[in-house]
């Protein structure tokens, strides 16, 4: 069993007006010294596979098919074995 | 005409579309998103609402419901496609139209009337209608943000597929008349092909006798002129 952490972000030419009000939000909180806030997706699956190559190459599918869109979006994870 | 309109779990904007189809004579068909054939229609209808509770991405699950494969297949025949405002997200997340409907730029989900430019009557859903023209439809949505990279606007603007942008009353369109930070105020494209159109703002809400603006009237008489 695998299990892959998986972060969906926004391309850093894509604005994020969430990121914006948070900053915004943290600068009204006395944070002022916050320059930017980028809000992302965290994603965790498990792969019931025993091969760690398999389970990389499936996560790459899912990752492009569905959980990231290519538009506006990139992804990177990591593989953690499970016992 | 004979128009299909899609249903998904989730929609809520379907039963406006078949109603303004049927009233105005149409053949209209409601059709389950689990069903593998569309009627052979003329006309599709991706209607707007909240497809699979909005999970994930706007419109990114209901491209896996059955029925979009036919969609896809359809429009890729030529058939004529009309994405509102859940339907455009869809139509973007299926690859059937370029960029993505990004958070509005308030996060604020936003009702109300807004005044639209027509700058191209090179389509079926705009043939006839002067470019210039400002039609007041309503948009509601929170997601209408529409992004794409520089490269891709360079050729939506090179193949003139801009359909609609925002404006104000006069037909300016400058920031003020933005609602939701719409790169260069748009509010509605079409493919290359020119057969499927996406668009954020609902003219099925602006077309029957019973509501203040009937604009949206003009996008359907000239789907008529075209059928």
């Amino acid at each position: 069993m695998y299990k892959a952490k998986i972060f969906v972000q926004l391309k850093a030419s894509v604005l994020d007006p969430q990121g914006k009000a948070v900053t915004n939000s943290l600068h009204n909180l006395g944070f002022a010294d916050v320059a930017e806030t980028r809000i992302s997706k965290y994603i965790e699956i498990s792969i019931d596979s025993a091969d760690e190559a398999k389970a990389k190459t499936e996560i790459e599918q899912i990752c492009d098919s569905l959980l990231a869109n290519p538009n506006t979006e990139t992804y990177n994870f990591v593989l953690e074995k499970q016992e | 005409m004979r128009v299909s309109v899609v249903t998904f779990p989730g929609s809520n904007c379907d039963r406006d579309a078949f109603e303004v189809f049927s009233s105005r004579g149409h053949a209209a068909k409601m059709i389950w998103h689990k069903d593998h054939d569309l009627k052979k229609p003329d006309l599709v209808v991706i209607p707007g609402g909240f497809s699979y509770g909005d999970y994930l991405r706007c419109g990114a699950l209901a491209r896996f419901s059955p029925i979009v494969s036919e969609v896809i297949s359809f429009a890729k025949r030529g058939g004529l496609v009309l994405g509102i405002c859940n339907g455009f997200q869809i139509l973007t997340e299926a690859g059937l139209l370029p960029g993505a409907l990004m958070m509005n730029q308030s996060l604020a989900f936003i009702c109300k009337h807004q005044y639209l430019k027509v700058q191209t009557n090179d389509s079926p859903f705009t043939n006839g209608i002067e470019v210039g023209t400002v039609l007041d439809i309503p948009i509601a949505h929170k997601e209408g943000n529409y992004y794409i990279d520089n490269d891709g606007l360079n050729k939506l603007c090179d193949h003139d597929q801009i359909l609609f942008r925002y404006c104000d009353a006069q037909g300016a369109t400058t920031s003020e008349s933005n609602p939701n930070g719409s790169l260069q105020n748009i509010a509605g494209i079409i493919n290359t092909q020119r057969n499927i159109l996406g668009m954020m703002p609902h003219p099925e809400r602006s077309a029957t006798d019973t509501v203040l603006s009937q604009d949206g009237k003009m996008i359907f008489e000239a789907l008529e002129r075209y059928v």
